[in-house]
């Protein structure tokens, strides 16, 4: 066991190593010189040379990637001498919009996106799963058919077509909530909450459709299978058969699909940050990129890359313990 | 005494398929009672249907138990006699154990399900079961998975759980049918011990005549969802009246006989 996860953390880091090498080549293979973004506009030859020289762009691509590596690791310095600036461990960079360090804006950005993944993951899941229980218990029914319709427009709207029905009805209209903004749950859990609403409901109604469906498959699929008529013939209550036999191994595939999908919220939610205004890693990469800010925007790219990595190995790591199957294989 | 009357068992599926028609079944206390016919006559779903089991079936016609009417009880009765007084044992023991849960946490649901037992209690009568079943060191095998078992070590599971609660009846539904030859002969033995220590009444479905010969005081020949013939086994097995099981006799090898160049066959008819 110990010897599998040491193999899946070594894989898990190739990855990411991977991942890295192609965003970096994508972002300074592109025409936009990274020496003029930096600098700012009106900016003299001579100061882009010294830029140049300082971010060490004047060197051979693998070593400048090297050296981003080396930085992420260890920390790294720009410059020499006087000039010089100490970028600390994990050094993804300085922010050409603000000359911040990339990764302390990153980490201060994370508590937002992590309150809407969490709390969106909370009200898809419950609603997705108990949606596809049901639906999959009265196949056929008007239920049933009604709860897949459903479904499939909650999958179909888009979130920023969501997001901005949500604001005008709950804010503008009926006056329920405020308009979202910045809560830290420590001070005001209640606020926090309040502003967290509706971006909750923007994704959990993009994911609850597709749990439902998945739900119901899986359920329909479990239902059939023999253990559970085997069950039913031990005389349990039906409540035990559907819960114990036949929703437990229906959760199995949910459990792969809900690692990924949290993995890739907790990296940002570019569209629903950017709609309600809230200051997260989605937010973060939205105004990265309307500024052409390479390295913020790969700052993001590696962040979110690695959260879904993770989220990944998580996901195995659960369904061993999840399945014994699983376990005696690994 | 009777144990269990079955008069007139008609199951239909929906788009007009009968799968069982007209069936007369009596079964007597501590009695085994062989069903066999060929795949498709009507054997598992008259097992199905005397649990109350078949989803989406019509079924018409009489299923008493121990005097109770059992087509028209409620659910909530129904639930309670399932696994208590009527238990069942089902053809692929691997696809029947769920492979999520240990194989003594199987068993001590069965036992839970209608005694108010703790879970350490429905434990130790797993352990005790397995142990009676022939499971070899049960204290640690209670623990394994179904998929760490063998095939003949899954149907004793099977077998363990059904009698765990000393049911009245045992539906065995092709008990041995996945299992190989020396394992096949190891659980009808099986049974047979169980039958005569818990006393329990067997109604044996297969397709198999030699497992209805070595086991069963009665037996019942079911083609096309009738019952064809009937009577004591010796008596079938020696004279059976009807074409239909003279054909299915013929169909067994016989380790005395002569070698045929070809083994018969049965002829499809309708």
């Amino acid at each position: 066991m110990i010897l599998y996860l040491l193999r899946r953390l070594a894989v898990t880091a190739a990855i990411l190593v991977v991942i890295c090498a192609a965003s970096f080549a994508i972002f300074y293979l592109m025409p936009a010189d990274p020496a003029q973004g930096a600098c700012g506009k009106a900016c003299s030859p001579e100061r882009i040379a010294e830029i140049r020289a300082t971010l060490g762009l004047n060197r051979p691509l693998p070593v400048q990637f090297w050296d981003y590596l080396v930085g992420i690791v260890s920390g790294r310095t720009y410059g020499t001498g006087a000039q010089a600036v100490n970028c600390p461990f994990p050094c993804l960079g300085f922010s050409f919009q603000t000359d911040q360090p990339v990764w302390p804006m990153l980490t201060s950005r994370l508590p937002v996106s992590i309150s809407i993944a969490l709390g969106a993951a909370v009200l898809w899941l419950a609603v997705g799963v108990a949606a596809g229980v049901v639906s999959a218990l009265r196949r056929g029914s008007l239920w049933d058919r009604a709860a897949m319709t459903a479904a499939l427009g909650g999958v179909s709207l888009p979130i920023y077509f969501t997001a901005l029905v949500l604001q005008y009805l709950l804010v503008v209209k009926l006056n329920v909530l405020p308009y979202p903004r910045v809560v830290p749950v420590t001070q005001d859990p209640a606020g926090w909450a309040q502003s967290m609403v509706m971006p909750w409901i923007t994704l959990a109604m993009l994911y609850a459709g597709v749990y439902a469906r998945i739900t119901r498959g899986e359920m329909l699929d479990s239902l059939g299978q023999n253990y559970v008529r085997t069950a039913r013939a031990k005389g349990l209550p039906e409540v035990t058969v559907v819960r114990r036999h036949a929703l437990r191994p229906a959760l199995m595939p949910i459990v792969t699909i809900f690692g990924m999908d949290l993995g890739a919220l907790l990296g940002g939610a570019l569209i629903t940050e950017s709609v309600f205004g809230l200051p997260g890693v989605g937010k973060l990469a939205a105004d990265a990129i309307a500024g052409a800010d390479q390295p913020v925007i790969l700052g993001v790219t590696l962040f979110a890359a690695a959260f879904v990595v993770l989220a990944n190995l998580a996901v195995d790591l659960v369904y061993a313990v999840l399945d014994p199957r699983v376990r005696a294989v690994g | 005494m009777t144990l269990l009357t079955v008069r007139d068992l008609t199951v239909d599926f929906g788009s007009g398929i009968r799968a069982v028609d007209g069936l007369d079944l009596d079964l007597d206390t501590g009695q085994v009672l062989g069903v066999v016919g060929e795949s498709g006559s009507g054997k598992s779903v008259t097992s199905l249907a005397v649990l109350g089991l078949l989803q989406g079936a019509t079924v018409s016609g009489e299923i008493r138990f121990d005097g109770r009417e059992l087509t028209t009880l409620d659910q909530r009765s129904l639930r309670r006699l399932r696994g208590d007084r009527i238990a069942m044992v089902f053809q692929d023991p691997l696809s029947c154990l769920n492979p999520y849960y240990t194989v003594a946490f199987q068993i001590a649901e069965a036992y839970r399900a209608h005694h108010r037992a703790g879970r350490r209690e429905a434990h130790k009568v797993a352990v005790r079961m397995l142990e009676r079943v022939g499971i070899p060191e049960p204290e640690r095998r209670a623990r394994c998975y179904p998929h760490e078992f063998s095939g003949g070590m899954r149907q004793r599971v099977m077998i363990a759980m059904a009698l765990c609660l000393e049911p009245d009846l045992l539906i065995a539904d092709e008990p041995t049918t996945a299992l190989d030859v020396t394992v096949q002969a190891q659980i009808l033995d099986l049974l047979r011990e169980l039958r005569r220590e818990v006393g329990t009444a067997i109604m044996l479905i297969t397709h198999d005549m030699g497992v209805v010969a070595g086991l069963a005081d009665h037996v019942v020949v079911m083609h096309q969802g009738h019952a064809v013939e009937r009577g004591a086994v010796r008596d079938v097995f020696r004279r059976p009246q009807q074409p239909y099981t003279r054909g299915l006799l013929a169909c067994v090898p016989r380790i005395d006989g002569p070698l045929p160049h070809r083994l018969p066959t049965l002829e499809m008819t309708g």
